[in-house]
């Protein structure tokens, strides 16, 4: 269970790894959420199932996209470590769009976010 | 998530036992799911968990609706493993195929000079006898479990092995004669049909190919037919 202190590495991540990585921060007292793919429309570079782990510190592993809505992503991931509310994320896209959010083919990606540590 | 729930999976994932996380959209509450029991402080309504279960067996994550509320499965499922007994030629291209395919393969043979670095690069190779190294590895509902070499010295301990397991897939190579023999022996060890009838013998989908290759992928396809639970249209 590869963990370091503070990465911030975008890039697909086993369900291991996130949850070995969200354990290392619970531990060392850190805020901490996890954002989930929970579902796709049309052509989507990560699997249902692909996440993303964030700290109160704003660093993270793995990954909802091919890295474009991550940083919104870990915006909203801070807020629900505020306050503890999960959220829905969609990101719609267009065609003429997908392009410069790495949605290869435009389409709809719904992300979850919710704190560990209720 | 709570942390319970987090270093629950944790430890799931480490003993290889298959869970689904159910989580209700709207507050975050959430249950594990896991092919015999059901854990934790959600009630889910019980076709969420029969969906849960199913895609467990599919190995597929995914959003259910139910009544005004949704909520998604994430399947957690240990890695899908493909134990060969046997280190013959079939093994070669079934090695390759398993692997594209995502299980992590294992090859025993106890006898040392098949089962050879050279002949099966980047692969487990064991050469313990089958019922020792069957035993070592820990078996469970995500293996498979496949014999090839013909002799029952060999084959007949693996099946046993097999057969004590919760292996999804037990598959044995031989003619429909050769397995009629082989299901007396264990018939006389003391194993009833009902275990018997967990071995797909002769192995594999009737493809009509006699070729190693195309024994490998008649057997691979097999496998995964039982995996997902599909069949023969």
């Amino acid at each position: 269970m590869a963990a370091t202190d503070v990465t911030s590495t975008i890039g697909p991540a086993e369900t291991h790894e996130i949850i070995g990585q969200a354990q290392v921060w619970r531990r060392a007292k850190k805020g901490v959420a996890i954002a989930t793919v929970v579902s796709t429309w049309g052509s989507s570079p990560r699997a249902i199932g692909s996440q993303l782990v964030v700290n109160s510190d704003g660093a993270f592993l793995g990954s909802v996209s091919g890295g474009c809505i991550e940083g919104a992503v870990v915006t909203e991931a801070l807020d629900v470590i505020e306050d503890g509310k999960p959220r829905m994320l969609d990101f719609g896209v267009t065609d003429a769009q997908a392009w410069e959010v790495g949605l290869a083919c435009g389409g709809k990606v719904e992300v979850f976010v919710e704190r560990v540590g209720q | 998530m709570r942390s319970k729930t987090l270093d629950r999976l944790a430890t799931l994932a480490q003993e290889k036992q298959p869970t689904a996380r159910v989580v209700r959209i709207s507050d975050g509450r959430e249950t594990l799911v896991r092919p015999d029991r059901v854990e934790g402080d959600l009630d889910a309504p019980s076709d969420v968990i029969v969906a849960a279960r199913e895609a467990l067996r599919s190995d597929r994550s995914g959003m259910v609706p139910h009544g005004n509320e949704r909520y998604f499965i994430h399947v957690h499922n240990p890695p899908r493993r493909m134990i060969i007994v046997g280190a013959v030629h079939i093994s070669q291209p079934l090695v390759a195929m398993a692997r594209e395919a995502g299980f992590d393969v294992t090859v025993i043979d106890p006898r040392g000079a098949f089962a050879t670095v050279e002949r099966f690069p980047d692969v487990t190779l064991m050469d313990d006898w089958p019922d020792d190294a069957m035993g070592a590895l820990k078996l469970d509902t995500r293996t498979a479990v496949v014999t090839l070499t013909h002799d029952p010295k060999i084959d007949d301990p693996a099946l046993a092995a097999a057969m004590h397991s919760p292996a999804f897939y037990i598959g044995a190579l031989g003619s429909r004669k050769t397995h009629a023999s082989r299901l007396i022996r264990l018939r006389d060890q003391g194993f009833d049909s009902r275990k018997l009838d967990r071995i797909h013998g002769p192995i594999g989908l009737n493809l009509g190919g006699r070729a190693p290759a195309e024994i490998a992928v008649s057997i691979l396809a097999e496998a995964l037919m039982t995996l997902h639970g599909g069949s023969v249209k």
